[in-house]
């Protein structure tokens, strides 16, 4: 074992040494904060209510927003989409992406008071792998073919396949050894924060952790994040002072706050991808030339100036732009305003002059979708497409259209995590997850190639390739990354934007 | 006797049909619960896996019949949705006796807040003569009536909670943290509900008096000498009071079952709200207690209305 460490510790390619501790991690977007006093409370709305305490189950965007002041995993984000050491100081990953060796840092510490072992992170690994039980609770993960302690600070895993971006998934939760069969555990993590309670339909309470590693973080004594009455109400309970921070905003609601003193509104880009999904299995989208009249047919200015004040960044295919080397800006093919005659000429070659019906179904509880697909729908009744709009409720578009796939064309977002390959990797002919059924044997092999290339160059190269791929076959109308607006209270100040769905509160505090 | 064992046998009939009618519906209905609780990143091990949990992979009848034998045994499930802690899912018996306090207090201030009101005003409306204050009566309670709930609370939000600074708005304390603190908070809400109701039934015993008023009995009690005070709470009142009594009846029933909308408007975690949001998640085992629960509220009190009846006007009991 040692022998092997050794080889690739000399021939290792890919070395990330990260250096946390307290110098790091703070002081870079909130200035000086030797005069931050710390202490205080917070009270953050959010909109839904959690799916699960358990950091490996929970599954919805809003839950793990949350638990990510709880919990941590070896590596963990920064607020540059960056990945920085958590639980573990640094790690290497062998020349051939198989066997990744991680340090674990020094005086890390559960909310419970024990340090963290090397056992807890071989639990927490083979729990989300499913090497514990069969179970793999990660997909990403499930390629983890086993984990080993090497000492009481080194635990080296093993990959069944090389993949340069599986790192981003090393971002799940450490958990306490054995504390996922535990009766009546409660959530415990080595995070800024640590839980004191959960009501459902109500909130869920956290504290400040006094051993957390990095020294000086955080400086709140208390989070709240409350279920907010509804997305309408929240704006009153702004202004009412019950809550201080809201991530959620609609356009207009922030240009009321915008009118007072009491709040300010920031904007920043999400992690969302929203796109006019097009069904290519279904006649009429079928044919090449339909979708691409669609995508000449769409004014995405329009769309974002409308329904998203202006806040988003407009986008030509499956690519984050925050994600600016992989990124490749194909706005220009189908312009960013519609082109009504390319598109009816389009339509006509395909032999749909007088247009057809189009059904767009949209879920109901997305209110900027369903504004968005208005504007579509107007835009595509200029060349001729008679659209029109369909809403339906969250649990069934899951079920009928995401993965029964039994639609024409469908607004939503989908909510990308770190990982550049994320949208991509669903466009695969054979993915599960592919459910605009695009398919074309090029993408499939260059896919493919993109796996397994490990020079980040390289793999850059063949992202944009694909990308382009996706644009050139229309395979779906994409529309923009929204804005996320939110809104600060004034008496509150060190708040960090993430590229990530994520609200870090170890960062705030309270100015007056 | 014979009377409370048929009462109860169409309780105990009506309560499996509607029980059974959910549970139909929610076959019926698309959605998928796994699918709806691991959303679109899930593993196809760990759907397995949790639909196996759940128990989904037996036939639907015999997932109906031992729900319904549990609950006979008092074991009312635990919730798909609602996690109480790390490892265990939130008993259902435990989630909705959290949430039950709040709408029955809630029930109970709305009903303080429209008997106090809507009885002396209609009794004032059936007396005044002056057509100024019979037309202002008559438009307030039209346009209290025809305000839609949703925009009501938000109303009351803005001018109690913005405009007059009585509470903040979203402010919701929990019973068992802050009693009064809660009840407090509760006051506007309550006033939210009770608002058209008032005017619903103030309009309604109006016109019972008015009936009231021109009938035989109330001219013989003038000409034996009683005082207009007299004859009108004595005599009229406890007549005109019969239909206003059911039609309370439905009010109670009605709020009582959770005030869907206003539980939204005001972020009070009642039962409203949870059915609101169970519905939408698929939480199969909340949902079909929660509707059981109305169902029960409903009969329920039309049984104690019946009850009162006989109580009110003891002609009914002797025929």
């Amino acid at each position: 074992m040692k022998k092997k460490l050794s080889s690739f510790l000399l021939t290792a390619l890919l070395i990330m040494a990260v250096l946390g501790g307290c110098a790091d991690g703070t002081g870079e977007s909130s200035g000086d904060n030797s005069s931050v006093e710390p202490g205080g409370s917070a009270v953050v709305g959010i909109q839904q209510d959690i799916d699960s305490l358990d950091p490996h189950l929970a599954t919805a965007a809003g839950t793990k927003e949350i638990l990510f002041n709880l919990f941590e995993g070896l590596v963990k984000s920064d607020e540059k989409g960056n990945l920085i050491g958590a639980v573990a100081s640094d790690y290497k990953i062998s020349e051939d992406g198989l066997v990744y060796t991680f340090t674990l840092r020094d005086n890390v510490k559960f909310h419970n008071g024990n340090a963290v072992t090397a056992e807890d992170v071989k639990y927490s690994l083979e729990r989300v792998s499913g090497l514990l039980d069969g179970t793999p609770l990660i997909a990403a993960l499930s390629t983890i073919t086993s984990v080993d302690i090497l000492d009481e600070k080194t635990v080296q895993v093993t990959v069944g396949s090389a993949n340069t971006e599986l790192i981003y998934s090393f971002v799940a939760a450490i958990i306490p050894a054995g504390s996922g069969e535990e009766e009546g555990a409660a959530p415990v993590g080595t995070g800024p924060f640590s839980f004191v309670s959960y009501a459902p339909q109500e909130s869920i309470v956290l504290k400040k952790n006094p051993d957390y590693w990095q020294e000086g973080l955080p400086y709140l004594d208390e989070v709240t994040f409350r279920i907010v009455g509804s997305a309408e109400t929240a704006l009153l309970e702004l202004q009412g002072g019950t809550i201080d921070i809201y991530p959620y905003l609609t356009d207009s609601q922030a240009q009321t706050l915008r009118g007072g003193s009491t709040h300010q509104v920031a904007v920043s880009p999400s992690n969302v991808v929203q796109a006019l999904f097009l069904n290519n299995a279904v006649a009429p989208l079928d044919d090449v030339k339909v979708r691409q009249a669609i995508l000449y047919a769409i004014d995405k200015e329009a769309v974002n100036t409308f329904v998203g004040g202006g806040t988003g960044s407009l986008i030509g295919s499956a690519m984050l732009p925050t994600l600016t080397d992989y990124y490749t800006d194909l706005n220009g093919v189908y312009g960013t305003t519609a082109n009504v005659e390319k598109a009816k000429e389009l339509l006509a070659e395909a032999g749909y002059e007088d247009g057809f019906d189009l059904v767009i179904d949209i879920p109901s509880n997305y209110e900027f979708h369903m504004q968005t697909g208005e504007v579509i729908a107007e835009q595509l009744k200029e060349v001729g497409i008679n659209a029109s709009i369909h809403a339906v409720e969250w649990s069934t578009w899951l079920e009928e259209i995401y993965n029964g796939r039994q639609y024409t064309a469908t607004i939503s977002g989908i909510t990308c995590d770190q990982t550049p390959g994320y949208l991509l990797n669903r466009f695969q002919t054979e993915s599960a997850k592919n459910f605009i059924n695009y398919s074309n044997p090029e993408y499939d092999a260059i896919y493919l190639q993109a796996q397994s290339a490990q020079d980040p160059a390289k793999k850059a190269e063949y992202y944009k390739q694909l990308q382009q791929l996706l644009t050139d076959d229309a395979a779906t109308a994409f529309l923009q990354v929204p804005g996320n607006l939110t809104a600060i209270s004034s008496r509150l100040a060190g708040y960090r934007f993430y590229p990530i769905y994520v609200q870090d509160m170890s960062t705030v505090y309270v100015t007056e | 006797m014979r009377y409370f064992a048929k009462k109860i046998l169409t309780l105990i009939m009506t309560l499996f049909l509607v029980s059974a009618a959910a549970f139909l519906a929610f076959q019926v209905i698309p959605g998928d619960v796994v699918t709806s609780i691991l959303g679109t990143e899930a593993t196809p091990e760990r759907e397995e896996q949790l639909r196996e949990q759940l128990g989904l992979s037996k036939p639907p009848v015999i997932r109906y019949f031992s729900w319904a034998a549990d609950v006979l045994r008092g074991d009312l499930g635990v919730s798909y949705r609602y996690s109480k802690n790390m490892t265990e899912m939130m008993p259902v018996a435990e989630l909705i006796g959290d949430k039950l306090p709040v709408t029955l207090y809630l029930a109970a201030l709305s009903l303080a807040f429209i008997l106090v009101f809507s009885i002396p005003l209609g009794v004032i409306w059936a007396k005044s003569r002056s057509r100024l204050l019979d037309a202002f009566f008559g438009v307030t309670t039209q346009a209290a009536m025809a305000l839609p709930s949703f925009f009501l609370g938000i109303l009351v939000t803005y001018v109690c909670g913005i405009v007059l600074h009585l509470f903040a708005p979203g402010g919701y304390v929990s019973y068992q943290k802050d009693f009064w603190g809660f009840l407090r908070y509760l006051l506007f809400p309550a006033l939210s509900v009770a608002i058209p109701k008032i005017a619903m039934t103030a309009r309604f015993l109006r016109n019972a008096l008015l009936t009231e008023l021109s009938a035989d009995y109330v001219r013989t009690a003038y000409g034996k000498g009683c005082t207009g005070r007299r004859v009108m709470y004595c005599h009229v009142l406890r007549n005109a009071l019969m239909p206003v009594l059911t039609f309370l009846g439905m009010i109670i029933a009605e709020i009582v079952a959770g005030s869907i909308v206003i539980e939204q408007v005001f972020g009070l975690p009642g039962i409203g709200r949870l059915l609101v949001s169970s519905v939408s998640t698929r939480d199969f085992p909340v949902v079909e207690i929660l509707i059981l629960y109305i169902t029960f509220v409903v009969i329920f009190v039309y049984f104690l209305v019946d009850i009162l009846y006989r109580v009110v006007d003891p002609r009914i009991s002797e025929k």
